[in-house]
């Protein structure tokens, strides 16, 4: 017997009773409204559990079932459509759930430390003369020209303007001018550049030349104006233990205007370039080391100074770690929590849109289908007319015109929504109507209508809850083919828009073929999520069509 | 039967004339900064109009300085004298931009159509036949998963593995770099090279609905009365499936084919934009985001026209094929 009662409970089509005959949604409808006693007997169900014994043909023999347990229960059977309801439970519990459990936020922004070689400063080694002229005298440039060219031809004198001047040569690429008829100084002309140690101060003629004359002959100390000076070997000129001066061949310019170039430095860095280093390590007043890489132009002739410095840079790109599960995107921000708040909007839209059309499917399927006649004609000739706009030319036009007006993206997104909708439910209006059609012809209208029930009530209370099977269906699939629009067209740009995240816009970023190729967990999870979100509400609805009538089982 | 078809086609005028009145108040609805940066474009060459006159004939050229319904009527006037105005994107007439481009499209549809046909078709009567087997179950949601992909991500996955891994095609483009230097059968390998893609990927993504289709129907048709005849006859399966079964099948089969023939020249929007194939699709694509008003006003027409004609076609050839409909 117990096996009997098995069988029973196990087979697809149980017991002949009329509430239990699956797909026949019309006729248990008609039941309802007439016999309200029918309830009673399907309470009060079941016998057997308690072990009491009845006769062969007792009903209570019989395990009895509600439709919607029928219809879970087959649903429950279909093993491919409850993997479906269990991604799409995952995907509710990640998206919905994983936004509070993450713990960043949607748009918060990584950054990492990142050392990067500035340019600091350059260093040119003069092969120009500079001029110095002499107290109250005259060397100008048309001078200087005339100096260039008699260095140039080798000459010790030249004329201008019929004065006749001397060139000395002093030493090493340094140069005095005088005046030929009495041998007064005008000026000198040197390679090796003088500057003062003490900032603000001028340094006198008299002691640039007497400098530069012992320096550029090698010579270690020079007495200028009765004073003792001497000169190291790096160049720096001092008096007594003072320094007064620097003379070096080479120019040290920061590359940065507020930076300042302390002498020690540029002592030290020049003594470095003499010794062709490629690194300089400088420990500053404050006894601070910093590491300065020092590369040579050739072609420029100029060395460059990089300064190794410290820079917060967003994290964009950085590969799956602890931290970042699934990495950081393009702006830094953890992929992770923007797939889950992307999933987010991915359903939202997916829900309001078809929440959209369904209603306006409802209203208007259910009117066309009651009333027949030239209303139906009209409204169906509506349909026609919807059916038949490109939806997806209008929608990325319109995406368009949303950008030139650069509408805010939180507006945008409530305007997809709509645009959407208002595309998508003549389909939903076809397949109500479709079905109002036949059901109105049926007893329970009849009935209704003999009851004096209102019209728009005998629609939405009698006929509507009669098609719920077809349009939770059909609303099951929708939302699929709803995400995967959404999806293509924040692809493309014209959906949802930064800063809010969705599945489309994260994959948006593969259109940069850098990161097709290098970075596969900006775009591959992100397609994955949609391509099983869509895929379960495929299942799903394909579940539930066969298990609210398993005669449409195809 | 004439007189059905002429009543379609008398409804379908109707239907166009309803839906490009809704487009063309939308596409006035858009901003029209277009014109005025053309506008200002042209007044800046020496020795021109001012802006504001060619503001004005320029609007006066698009129909933009009437009511929209005036405007609408204009439109349409010069659209069925076959007049459809310049493109302002390409700058060239949009029937010539449109001549460029649409047979490209079209072969590329006509291939990936016939083959999801023969993919989709053998596969779906397999599952049918085979209802509730493993096959039945694999095929279902292979079907089902083509229909759940999104097409830029299956088009991403295609070109990471066979464009970047493989280094078999190349990313973008329907031309090769040394395109030009190539023979005439070299250049059309050439073209048949970079179409493999995006074929492929048409074919993936569409195949799965057909797929399902077929399946659909042949179980409607394996329920029927006259396959329980047939059975009961004693005929060997096979006979029952591919003579008297299949055949039935075909009548719905037919249907849709004839019905999804005109949508071949509509090209395939997304895709030819993810592969920058330059055919109808990509083209109207770029016309449209830069708010080329007359291309995609005609290309917003071709698409209805060709929705219309997808219909009609498919009605009539239900009709055609099988006699039992009765003709309303």
């Amino acid at each position: 017997m117990t096996d009997d009662m098995k069988n029973v409970k196990n087979d697809d089509r149980p017991p002949l009773r009329a509430q239990n005959v699956p797909g026949n949604v019309a006729r248990r409808h008609a039941e309802r409204i007439t016999e309200e006693a029918v309830k009673n007997s399907s309470a009060s169900s079941g016998g057997g559990d308690n072990g009491e014994q009845f006769s062969l043909n007792d009903d209570r023999r019989v395990k009895v079932l509600s439709p919607g347990a029928m219809v879970a229960k087959r649903f429950f059977r279909n093993r491919i459509a409850v993997v479906g309801l269990a991604i799409l439970a995952f995907m509710f519990l990640f998206s919905f759930a994983g936004g509070l459990i993450s713990p960043y936020t949607e748009n918060q922004q990584f950054y990492r430390v990142e050392y990067q070689n500035k340019d600091y400063a350059g260093v040119v080694q003069n092969t120009e003369f500079r001029y110095m002229q002499a107290d109250g005298q005259k060397f100008d440039s048309v001078l200087q020209a005339q100096f260039v060219l008699a260095f140039q031809t080798k000459k010790d004198s030249f004329t201008y303007r019929e004065i006749d001047y001397n060139v000395y040569a002093e030493g090493e690429d340094y140069y005095r001018v005088t005046l030929a008829e009495d041998d007064t100084t005008i000026g000198i002309a040197y390679k090796d550049i003088v500057t003062s140690s003490v900032e603000g101060q001028k340094l006198s003629f008299t002691l640039v030349s007497d400098a530069l004359a012992a320096f550029t002959n090698g010579e270690a100390a020079f007495t200028s104006d009765g004073a003792d000076y001497t000169i190291d070997e790096a160049g720096v000129v001092l008096k007594g233990d003072d320094e007064v001066a620097f003379i070096s061949r080479y120019v040290v310019n920061p590359v940065m205007s507020d930076v300042f170039l302390s002498r020690g430095f540029q002592e030290e860095l020049v003594v470095a370039l003499e010794d062709g280093v490629d690194e300089f390590v400088y420990t500053d007043e404050n006894g601070e080391t910093h590491t300065y890489s020092v590369s040579y132009r050739p072609d420029m002739k100029t060395w460059s100074v990089m300064q190794a410095t410290e820079t917060r840079v967003y994290d964009t790109y950085a590969a799956p770690s602890r931290a970042h599960w699934l990495g950081t995107d393009r702006n830094g921000m953890d992929m992770m929590t923007r797939l889950m708040y992307g999933g987010r909007v991915s359903l939202l839209i997916g829900f309001i849109v078809e929440a959209i059309s369904t209603v306006l499917g409802i209203i208007l399927g259910g009117i066309a289908g009651y009333f027949g006649k030239w209303v139906d004609n009209l409204i169906m000739r509506i349909v026609d007319i919807f059916y038949c706009i490109p939806s997806m030319p209008i929608i990325i036009i319109l995406g368009a015109a949303m950008d030139a007006m650069s509408v805010d993206p939180q507006i945008r997104m409530v305007y997809l929504m709509l645009i959407l909708g208002f595309l998508g439910w003549p389909s939903m209006a076809r397949l109500i109507r479709g079905q109002i059609l036949s059901l109105r012809e049926q007893e329970f209208m009849t009935a209704t209508e003999a009851g004096g029930i209102r019209v728009s009530r005998r629609i939405f209370k009698h006929l509507i809850p009669n098609v719920i099977p077809q349009i939770i269906v059909s609303v099951t699939m929708g939302i699929g083919g709803t995400i995967i629009t959404e999806a293509t067209l924040s692809f493309l740009g014209l959906g949802v828009k930064f800063p809010f995240a969705s599945w489309g816009n994260i994959i948006n970023d593969v259109n940069n073929t850098f990161v097709l190729t290098t970075y596969w967990f900006i775009w591959i999870p992100a397609g994955t999520l949609l391509l099983l979100t869509v895929l379960a509400f495929n299942l799903v609805g394909d579940g539930l069509r066969d298990a609210f009538d398993p005669r449409m089982k195809r | 039967m004439r007189k059905f078809i002429l009543k379609r086609i008398l409804l379908s005028i109707v239907i166009f004339f309803f839906v490009m009145l809704i487009i063309y108040t939308l596409m006035r609805c858009l901003p029209t900064s277009y014109i005025e940066s053309v506008a200002r474009q042209k007044s800046m060459q020496p020795g021109s109009k001012s802006f504001e006159e060619w503001m004005e004939q320029l609007t006066a050229m698009y129909n933009m300085d009437k009511g929209i319904l005036a405007g609408f009527f204009g439109w349409l006037g010069d659209f069925f004298r076959g007049n459809f105005g310049d493109s302002w994107f390409y700058t060239v007439p949009v029937i010539e931009k449109f001549n460029d481009t649409v047979w490209l499209s079209f072969v590329m549809g006509l291939i990936a159509f016939f083959f999801e046909l023969i993919i989709a078709i053998p596969l779906g009567i397999v599952a049918a036949t085979k209802q509730y087997s493993r096959a039945d179950y694999v095929i279902s949601v292979i079907a089902l998963a083509g229909i759940s992909l999104p097409t830029f991500f299956f088009a991403s996955l295609l070109k990471l593995l066979f464009s970047v891994k493989l280094g078999w095609f190349d990313l973008f483009g329907l031309v090769g770099r040394n395109y030009n230097q190539l023979s005439a059968w070299g250049q059309f390998l050439d073209k048949g090279h970079h179409l493999v893609l995006p074929i492929v990927t048409l074919v993936v993504i569409s195949v799965g609905s057909l797929m399902r289709y077929t399946r659909t129907n042949m179980l409607e048709v394996l329920n029927a009365d006259y396959i329980r005849t047939a059975r009961a006859k004693g005929l060997s399966e096979k006979k029952v499936i591919y003579h008297h079964a299949f055949r039935n099948t075909l009548i719905p089969l037919v249907t849709i084919v004839g019905g999804s023939l005109p949508g071949l020249f509509s090209g395939a929007l997304i895709t030819e934009t993810l592969y920058s194939i330059p055919g109808i699709g990509y083209t109207s694509y770029n016309a449209m985001v830069a708010g080329d008003i007359p291309f995609s006003m005609f290309y917003l027409a071709f698409l209805a026209i060709l929705t219309l004609l997808g219909n009609l076609i498919a009605d009539v050839l239900y009709a055609v094929v099988d006699p039992r409909v009765r003709i309303a």
